[in-house]
């Protein structure tokens, strides 16, 4: 009995410390890292390096930057919304390491009332050259040509769901190649403002659904009206940043997120938006595009979810999120797969303070710290190129190739699930299902792996057919034919003739 | 000689019992009346099939494809794992035994435990044949595995509803009644179990803790 009970109350023990144990994850030591598909953090080589941190002083501008917000990059030219300096600054990139500054921006020539901005927060230029600013405080976005001649203005937006007596404050803005131009502002919930290219407001794009379960309906029914006005009410989500790709889809960010939602798999802080306003972001990793995966900052003291204050495209259809709260960048591929997490909270190169905005050049990175007034300069390392290397050519319907790549970034980094899935989508192409199985099973991807493993049943199939009819045959007509032979034993056993 | 015909004859006698569950699993109301009031079943078939059901939940693990099962080895315990079935299955019974005793119920702890195995005899029976469906099929076709899954558990629980009612000589409304009630008594068992444990442990904790400061204060 004894025995008995000292066994139970080991085997409590072992229940009690299993479920009692806190997920061991440290994601605070390393630069670079991805997650497996158990969501375990799996350390890698860099993708990226530091090129140079470049400050105000480094492109030989006098006075320093204050609290820059806006990063736009064209071609090799670099324009930096100093948005505590009312001015922007045009910077050209001359050698791989280095910036020279074109231009400081602080004022333009036109008919209009007030030539110089207040608060510029965000820059971009259209493909036929003409410069959009979003002069925040001055409630407008500006239309400049290359000679800062002024152009026209966008407005305030009149519509019957914005209050007339509020500010307008546009912050963000995005311009496609049609002159179209769509802005997120302060205090604007229902989604990003789409002007027409001669300026007219055209309507809302982007609106998050606004859904509720029935649980808040019944609260809403059984509450008083003066608690009902204290309940949170149901509005859409404020975007925080935007970017246009190269095929006119809208990246959107947004850092109104709760813990909860995210839990629960209902968050979307990223998203891609077609013309209709409609979330088209492919979905298809194993985990969800929030970024962070884990928010116990341990000993960092960074708690919460990665907010996403910024997002770039490139023109490989990877896409990178800026968080702000751990100031790191995700790299997502097209599919939805986790790329790359780097960078983190500090004061060393690679390490930011307040990261503000994201931009790329090619594959070259551009983050710009509000705090640190500094942009920071990443190039893929050699590690990186080949990452990109095998997408590119993947995409490019070199699926031979690509799987070559894959085994070289393999060789450098073994736990980099990508590479697995990568070679076994490159075989899969080359229809070597049987060796594509193994590459997926490996990584744990199920799906490719069905894909795979359906053609290879297929081959098999056919190769078997004869043995397998064989076997069915046998299967079916062996009993058959014993219950006929011991139906004949048994009628001669009993037949009348042999009864004596 | 009459020793050796003894154990052939109660080998052959085991063999007969471990066949019964299979006609107990077609003709339940049937089967579990006879399975104790005719000495149909015996505790070492009913030994055989929780041994199969263990067997095939570990085997499940390594042996089923990844693409319905995915396990993560580094949390695995294999005791633990198989404490998860015997442990609510101890449970149960001396649950159900515990309250039934008190409300006129006529089977003993024994029978109770016999029953309960016989009950979960589609489990293995299901269970093995998926292990090679599923690594045959695709992800498309997860459905055909889910359904079979979901049949191998509910024809189980059916069972051994069915046993409770043949065993107790209950009604059914009677019968769910009780299943609910040592639902709870199971909850209960658990509560007083944990309450022990951790006073036991905070008991010793005291008296190592005396121990220790009269052992510096010397």
């Amino acid at each position: 009995m004894k025995n008995i009970i000292k066994r139970i109350s080991a085997l409590l023990a072992g229940v009690m410390v299993l479920c009692s144990q806190p997920l061991e994850v440290c994601a605070e030591k390393g630069y670079t890292y991805n997650y497996d598909w158990w969501e375990d953090v799996q350390y890698s080589p860099d993708l990226y390096e530091v090129i140079g941190v470049f400050t105000a002083s480094d492109l030989g501008i006098t006075d320093k930057f204050s609290s820059p917000q806006g990063l736009y990059v064209c071609g090799s030219t670099v324009y930096i919304c100093d948005t505590g300096n009312n001015r922007i600054v045009e910077m050209e990139r001359t050698k791989f390491n280095n910036f020279s500054c074109k231009r400081i921006i602080d004022s333009f020539q036109g008919d209009v009332e007030t030539t110089t901005f207040a608060s510029p927060t965000d820059i971009a230029v259209s493909e036929d050259g003409y410069l959009y600013i979003a002069d925040m405080n001055n409630g407008r976005i500006l239309k400049l040509d290359q000679d800062l001649n002024y152009v026209m203005q966008f407005d305030k937006p009149v519509d019957s769901t914005i209050d007339p007596s509020a500010s307008f404050l546009p912050s963000k803005i995005s311009i496609d190649t049609a002159g179209r131009v769509y802005c997120v502002a302060t205090n604007i919930n229902q989604g990003l403002i789409k002007y027409e290219n001669d300026g007219t407001f055209s309507g809302f794009v982007g609106a998050t659904k606004v859904t509720y379960d029935w649980t808040d309906y019944l609260w809403k029914r059984l509450a008083t009206k003066e608690q009902r006005a204290q309940l949170a009410s149901f509005v859409p989500t404020e975007y925080s940043n935007l970017y246009m790709d190269t095929e006119g889809f809208i990246y959107a960010c947004t850092v109104n997120v709760t813990e909860e939602d995210l839990a629960a798999g209902n968050a979307t802080p990223i998203r891609k938006l077609n013309l209709m306003g409609d979330d088209i972001l492919v979905r298809n990793g194993s985990f969800p595009v929030v970024g962070d995966l884990w928010w116990n900052g341990g000993t960092s003291g960074y708690d919460g979810p990665s907010l996403m204050t910024d997002i770039t495209a490139l023109d490989n259809d990877i896409y990178v999120g800026l968080d702000r709260v751990r100031g790191r960048m995700f790299g997502y591929n097209d599919q939805g797969n986790l790329v790359f997490v780097f960078g983190g909270n500090g004061n060393m190169d690679g390490y930011f303070r307040q990261p503000a905005a994201i931009d790329h050049m090619g594959h070259d990175l551009l983050v710009l710290d509000s705090v640190d007034c500094s942009i920071t300069l990443f190039a893929p390392t050699e590690f990186g190129g080949l990452v990109y290397d095998a997408i590119e050519q993947f995409q490019d319907g070199k699926y031979y190739e690509s799987g070559e790549t894959w085994k070289q970034v393999m060789v450098q980094n073994g736990n980099y699930d990508l590479a697995y899935i990568g070679i076994g989508r490159s075989l899969l192409r080359q229809e070597k299902y049987h060796e594509a199985m193994e590459y997926f099973e490996l990584k744990w991807d199920y799906k490719n792996y069905s894909k795979a493993f359906k053609q290879y049943r297929k081959e098999w199939v056919e190769e078997h057919i004869v043995m397998i009819l064989l076997v069915l045959f046998l299967v079916i007509c062996l009993p058959l034919f014993v219950g006929k032979v011991k139906k004949i034993k048994h009628e001669i056993d009993t037949a009348d003739i042999f009864k004596v | 000689m009459t020793a050796f015909l003894n154990k052939k004859e109660g080998f052959t006698h085991y063999l007969g019992t471990l066949k019964y569950a299979l006609y107990v699993i077609t003709h339940p109301f049937d089967g579990f009346w006879d399975l104790t009031h005719e000495k149909r079943g015996s505790i070492a078939a009913a030994n055989t099939i929780l041994f199969l059901t263990l067997l095939v939940r570990i085997m499940k693990l390594q042996f089923t494809s990844f693409v319905f099962l995915q396990v993560y080895w580094e949390g695995i315990n294999i005791l633990l794992y198989l404490a998860s079935v015997l442990f609510p299955l101890a449970l149960w019974c001396v649950g159900n035994w515990g309250l039934t005793t008190l409300f006129d119920g006529k089977g003993t702890l024994k029978q109770i435990y016999m029953a309960t195995c016989y009950g979960l005899t589609p489990y293995p029976l299901i269970q093995f044949p998926l292990i090679l469906f599923s690594n045959v099929v695709t992800y498309d076709e997860a459905e055909f595995y889910g359904v079979l899954s979901a049949i191998s558990l509910i024809w189980a629980a059916l069972l051994i509803l069915a046993a409770m009612i043949q065993i107790h000589e209950y009604t059914v409304k009677k019968t769910l009644f009780f299943t609910v009630a040592t639902g709870f008594a199971m909850l209960v068992m658990i509560f007083i179990l944990l309450l022990f444990f951790s006073m036991i442990s905070q008991g010793i904790a005291y008296f190592i803790s005396i121990g220790r400061e009269i052992l510096f204060r010397m």
